[in-house]
């Protein structure tokens, strides 16, 4: 059995370049529009 | 900085700077719970040696053995070098977190101290926000009388009134014009009780798609109502126009007509129960929450929970009050043990009719592990006060819906613009790290430093949380992602 098993697929500090754009809707734990 | 927890028997690891959520078993858990973060050196093998010594010894069936322990401390030293593990906070900028003058870098506390302060990506300060929400107070009057409501009986303790065509074109004017490059747009029909202005709410919803086919906008319109106007015409319009319908019903008929009387003192439940039902229906149960707020007096909440699901609803809010410590109806330090363990019980509840195929969707426990917003949104949360204004009927301009009636707190008008710029500047300031509450806190990325106008209410300082708002909310995320662990276990 695995003894660890990763839910995320997504990096929060990947977001620092791609993310900002505002779109999103107003709120946080939302999709973003971007994506 | 991680967060270890159990919950609902998984063992569960949230690396609070990269959000990310790891599942372990008993021995990863306790192996972890016995490694030093901080320590550079922490795989060494006097370590391994440390760790296995006090671990092994819990779980003497696994016969576990120094070899198993390498493998283990390999499996978390990886997730540690793919950015998943022990991740270090990055998302500083010196000076800006707007706690201090910002005059002297090494005694700045509020960002981390001075390891953090030569890791800088957002500035606060300098950072160009645009208004892209709007709440409009449609009206300052409501045909309820319900005990906990901070607008006081919807008329924000000022003078009852409904807002004009004239002012709610202004307003999507001075939104439209404020709004920068930004393609969406919001407007919330908000009171009071916007039902009893109906007729312009229509006619600023026209206005608004005119607007967007002059200017390259897209408004998204919501409706927040108790219900008691609702008829096939505002069912049909809603369906047409609004994103999204906010039903206010607390739960359990005895609870509501308590708390949500009629001016007379006779309960509305019955008079809105069959409305609400209708509405989530023609919505497919889409696009829609019935929303409650519990109290002091039903800390038992999950019942309500329970009862607006029995009654079939598919998306439900049931939160608790915010309200003055001396309100009888407050909820009090007393409560939240109580409270706290009523989330577990709706968690594991939620679960189980989920299996049953009669699942629901709670508020609270949503949480998106798989995209999500990014890390500028989840810093400067709901973006009161910059982003995100409320309108008084007359044109005013607050920084949202909890501040309307607090003449300290009036922003400007849609007339004249924003005026008090300084104020903006105050509320572009507060994030997560102006809070000092909330730098180790795990639930930061999920809360965003909490509600401005909660911690206002409580301790007159819109960057002071509100601590029985944290140690709820801390709780409801540990229950979200428990969830989202047995759904993934679910699916294997």
């Amino acid at each position: 059995m695995k003894r660890i098993k990763t839910l995320t697929t997504k990096n929060l500090k990947d977001t620092v370049k791609k993310g900002g754009c505002g779109e999103c809707q107003t709120s946080v734990g939302q999709t973003c529009e971007n994506a | 900085m991680i967060h270890l927890f159990k919950n609902n028997g998984y063992n569960i690891v949230l690396d609070v700077n990269s959000s990310s959520v790891h599942v372990v078993d008993d021995v990863v858990y306790d192996v972890l719970g016995e490694m030093k973060e901080d320590d550079a050196d922490k795989y060494r093998e006097e370590e391994l040696h440390r760790i296995a010594s006090i671990v092994s010894g819990k779980y003497p069936s696994e016969e576990l053995t120094n070899e198993d322990f390498r493998e283990i401390f390999d499996d978390i030293r990886e997730l540690e070098e793919n950015g998943t593990l022990f991740t270090d906070e990055q998302y500083l900028v010196a000076d800006d977190c707007g706690s201090c003058s910002g005059e002297d870098e090494s005694g700045c506390e509020s960002q981390g101290g001075p390891k953090s302060m030569e890791k800088m990506v957002i500035d606060f300060k300098k950072r160009q926000t645009v208004v892209k929400a709007l709440c409009l107070h449609i009206a300052h009057a409501c045909n309820l009388k319900c005990e906990y409501c901070f607008a006081g009986e919807g008329e924000y303790h000022g003078d009852r009134a409904l807002m004009s065509l004239e002012v709610g074109k202004k307003a999507l004017d001075f939104l439209v014009a404020n709004s920068g490059n930004r393609h969406n747009l919001e407007v919330d029909f908000f009171g009071g009780e916007p039902l009893l202005n109906f007729d312009v709410v229509k006619e600023l919803v026209k206005y608004g798609r005119e607007l967007e086919k002059t200017h390259d906008k897209h408004f998204r319109f919501t409706l927040t109502t108790n219900g008691v106007l609702i008829d096939d015409d505002v069912i049909a319009f809603a369906n047409k126009e609004m994103d999204n319908v906010v039903l206010s019903v607390d739960g359990r008929k005895s609870i509501h007509d308590k708390m949500r009387p009629f001016r007379d003192g006779s309960g509305s439940y019955d008079k809105i129960i069959d409305k609400f039902k209708k509405v989530a229906d023609s919505r497919n149960q889409e696009r829609y929450y019935v929303r409650g707020t519990f109290t002091h007096y039903n800390t038992d909440f999950v019942k309500d929970v329970l009862s607006l699901a029995d009654e079939g609803f598919k998306q439900i809010s049931v939160e608790p009050v915010v309200a003055d410590p001396a309100e009888p109806y407050a909820i009090t330090e007393d409560d939240i043990p109580v409270i706290c363990e009523g989330y577990d019980e709706l968690a594991r509840e939620m679960l189980a009719r989920e299996k049953e195929g009669k699942g629901f969707t709670f508020f609270h426990y949503m949480i998106d592990l798989t995209g999500g917003p990014c890390v500028y949104k989840r810093l400067s949360g709901c973006g009161s006060g910059t982003e995100y204004l409320a309108v008084t009927p007359w044109g005013d301009l607050y920084p949202c819906h909890q501040f309307v009636g607090e003449e300290q707190f009036c922003l400007g008008n849609v007339n004249e613009g924003i005026k008090n710029t300084e104020l903006v500047d105050k509320f572009k300031l507060c994030n997560v790290y102006a809070k000092p509450e909330c730098r180790d806190c795990f639930a930061k990325f999920f809360c965003s430093g909490g509600c401005a106008a909660n911690a206002y209410h409580s301790h007159g300082d819109i960057n002071q949380p509100y601590e029985i708002g944290c140690k709820l909310q801390r709780k409801r995320v540990e229950c979200a992602l428990m969830l989202q662990a047995a759904r993934a276990d679910i699916e294997e």
